[in-house]
């Protein structure tokens, strides 16, 4: 079992890596981007046999105290 | 009066604040390695400068589980002085013992360059001695030090005088400009509510000597040894 978790910069934070990006693919000629974020992604192996809802509540708990900072990032949990 | 000085893996200016406080204004000062409980008989904290946890994550967001930061967390909810420099700013914040978060610098660089600062109040342990007006002259290095925190938090950052110091030119104008790395209002640095803990991106330990190019740093480490005084005049009365 997999958790992923995946982190975006909060639409009220200047996000100058995503704005850069965007540039640099208007430049290359890729037409209709309205605009590019810039986050992470983590990506942790669960150990075998562990409890699906648990580990849903750990997650979220530690992506909010953690992975993600809540005052500039906000962070998207899938388990599979 | 005796300093705490921490020390997390790659921090790289503990060294100098040690002689900042030691060498250049006779004061006491230790290092207290991030994995020790206790801060012993520290009067203050200083987090330094550096890449804790090589800036792993976000920056200071590993350091601030450090076992000295729970020790540190106790201190200043003690009302002990606690000061953050660059990446203790970084580390404060985390922690939430300031508010907002630093991120990345506006234009992606890293900035290492002598800044121009404003002084907002001098009502604060960390800018009592910092005479009125007064422009200072500081060093940055940093880059991820674009101060943010939601509307909310900036009024009430406003209206409780926490902000204290600004980046500005070197009349003391608050320009764009001057705003090396995107902080809202030009912020350089600020305290928290109770006014005993404060962080700031630029460096005041590595400006305490004019052979360094700008002495204007000691203004606020004098500043902390007189709250430090205020405060040891006041318990033996």
């Amino acid at each position: 079992m997999k958790a992923k978790i995946i982190i975006t910069p909060q639409k009220a934070v200047v996000d100058p890596q995503g704005k850069t990006v965007q540039s640099a693919l208007e430049q290359m000629g890729y037409k209709g981007v309205a605009a590019v974020h810039v986050g992470k992604y983590i990506e942790i192996d669960l150990a075998p046999g562990t409890d699906k809802a648990a580990a849903q509540q750990a997650l979220n708990d530690a992506a909010h105290k953690f992975l993600s900072n809540p005052i500039i990032e906000d962070y998207k949990l899938e388990i599979e | 009066m005796n300093f705490a000085v921490l020390q997390f893996p790659a921090s790289n200016c503990d060294q100098d604040a040690i002689h900042a406080i030691r060498d250049v204004l006779g004061h006491s000062a230790r290092y207290v390695w991030h994995k020790e409980n206790s801060l012993g008989d520290a009067d203050a904290v200083i987090v330094p400068g550096g890449f804790s946890y090589g800036d792993y994550l976000r920056c200071g967001a590993i350091a601030r589980f450090s076992p000295v930061m729970q020790a540190v967390k106790q201190f200043a909810d003690n009302g002990g002085l606690v000061i953050g420099i660059c990446n203790g700013f970084q580390v404060l914040t985390e922690a939430g013992l300031l508010p907002g978060a630093l991120v990345r610098n506006r234009d992606l660089k890293f900035h290492c360059e002598h800044i121009f600062l404003k002084t907002d109040t001098t009502d604060s342990p960390f800018t009592n001695k910092i005479p009125e007006g007064k422009i200072l002259k500081l060093p940055i290095a940093h880059g991820e030090g674009c101060y943010f925190a939601d509307e909310e938090m900036l009024t009430k950052l406003k209206a409780n005088n926490q902000i204290l110091w600004q980046y500005c030119d070197a009349e003391g104008n608050l320009t764009d400009a001057a705003n090396p790395n995107g902080s809202l209002l030009n912020i350089a640095g600020i305290c928290n509510e109770r006014r005993n803990v404060a962080g700031l991106m630029p460096h005041p330990e590595r400006a305490s000597e004019e052979i360094l190019g700008s002495a204007d740093g000691r203004s606020i480490f004098e500043s902390v040894f007189a709250a430090l005084e205020k405060k040891t005049t006041a318990k033996a009365a």
